[in-house]
């Protein structure tokens, strides 16, 4: 396995293939926790440790799945595997970094509904990635949309004051905030800075 | 139970994409092509009828701490039953759809509905609950996938339908485009459901 391959994987789950703005994958989150920078950037980082970590884990069962013959199960196995996660995820941070739980508040048990952390599980798969390239492509995911978030959130700090046609107060002018965002983001598509 | 006020909400009033604002990921990102939306739709509405009859019949047997668990196994499990029989008998679409089939799973709808209508309500009930709310949501499909399609391409279902000399809005069929139809929609609905607020509000006033 080749460093540039990792990177590859990087630079395009970060910018050029961006779970929000080109996947539209956790969509929920990033319209439903945006509304402050800093309560984006708390479900952006829980987000990113959690698909990392989904990552792993579901290479792992999957490969169990595999040696069963049972990857028909893989959706059923996938969103058990990540609701228990979460869960325990949960139970350890209650008791052994309250700050930070309390900071999560009601964030926490709502990435189980993610799709990107479901996501990402699935796409491994597809795209046969190794243990290595699929613990990068969760955490590196993960970055793309807390950056996705954040650069939202901040924006949406400022159309709060803005003046626009009343119909389209609330969700459609996040919609459409989010809609010139991904445009900004399309200026990254065919980036590539080494070959591949 | 009222059939027609059930119908109503889950189509206008209580739309699950364009009011309670569910099921976003999949509304943006499979409403390029009418072909695609009909597949989506009616998976979403049969897993969602499914799962709403199936709670309904469970929901004096779940314990309260650990009905989402329960849920969202129950919604798993027929989500892979569709997925499963659409890869048989209809790869293509299969295919188009990609990984949103089996993101159904976490769509919010059907999580949604669950636990606002399907555990608290009759089988029957639920089972109503969940074809008009699977009907709002493939209208809604529908009509982004219309535009998209239409404007972004210059087909529907596959069929040009445009004239040869009309140059498409390729931008449509891009993620922008799903950003900014689904607020362009749901913007439309909000001022007509005021409109249509005002102008009860007027009625109720003459009345009294």
């Amino acid at each position: 396995m080749k460093i540039t391959t990792l990177l590859a994987i990087s630079l395009g789950a970060i910018l050029t293939n961006n779970f929000i703005f080109a996947q539209f994958l956790g969509i929920c989150p990033f319209l439903g926790v945006s509304k402050k920078s800093d309560t984006a950037i708390g479900m952006g980082l829980a987000v990113t440790f959690v698909m990392g970590l989904a990552s792993a884990i579901t290479y792992a069962v999957n490969l169990l799945l595999v040696a069963l013959g049972l990857e028909f199960m893989q959706t059923v196995a996938f969103i058990l595997v990540i609701a228990s996660l979460v869960q325990f995820i949960e139970m350890f941070l209650k008791k052994s970094m309250p700050s930070l739980y309390t900071a999560l508040g009601v964030y926490l048990p709502l990435i189980t509904t993610n799709c990107a952390v479901l996501g990402v599980a699935l796409l491994n798969v597809q795209n046969e990635y190794n243990f290595i390239e699929s613990v990068v492509y969760g955490v590196t995911g993960g970055l793309g949309f807390l950056l996705a978030i954040y650069l939202f959130a901040t924006v949406r700090e400022r159309t709060e004051f803005a003046d626009y046609p009343e119909s389209f107060e609330g969700f459609p002018i996040a919609l459409i905030t989010s809609g010139l965002l991904a445009l900004a983001f399309m200026g990254f598509s065919g980036l590539q800075v080494w070959p591949m | 139970m009222n059939f027609g006020k059930q119908f109503k909400e889950g189509l206008l009033t209580n739309n699950p994409v364009t009011v309670q604002l569910l099921g976003m990921c999949s509304t943006l990102a499979i409403t390029t092509s009418m072909a695609n939306g009909i597949g989506m739709g009616l998976s979403v509405t049969i897993i969602l009828t499914l799962a709403n009859i199936f709670i309904a019949l469970l929901r004096k047997v779940i314990p309260d701490e650990v009905r989402i668990a329960c849920f969202i196994v129950v919604i798993a499990g027929f989500v892979t039953m569709v997925d499963l029989s659409l890869q048989a008998f209809f790869p293509a679409i299969a295919k188009s759809l990609g990984v949103f089939i089996p993101l159904i799973v976490v769509n919010c709808i059907i999580l949604g509905r669950a636990e606002a209508f399907a555990s608290k309500n009759t089988v029957l009930a639920s089972a109503v609950d969940g074809i008009c709310q699977g009907i709002g949501y493939t209208a809604v499909l529908l009509v982004l996938c219309f535009f998209r399609e239409l404007l972004g391409a210059g087909t529907l279902f596959g069929v040009q339908i445009m004239p040869k000399s009309y140059v498409p809005a390729g931008i449509l069929v891009l993620p922008v485009g799903g950003f900014l139809c689904l607020g362009a929609l749901i913007a439309a609905m909000q001022w007509g459901l005021k409109k249509a607020e005002k102008k009860n509000a007027k009625k109720e006033g003459e009345q009294a």
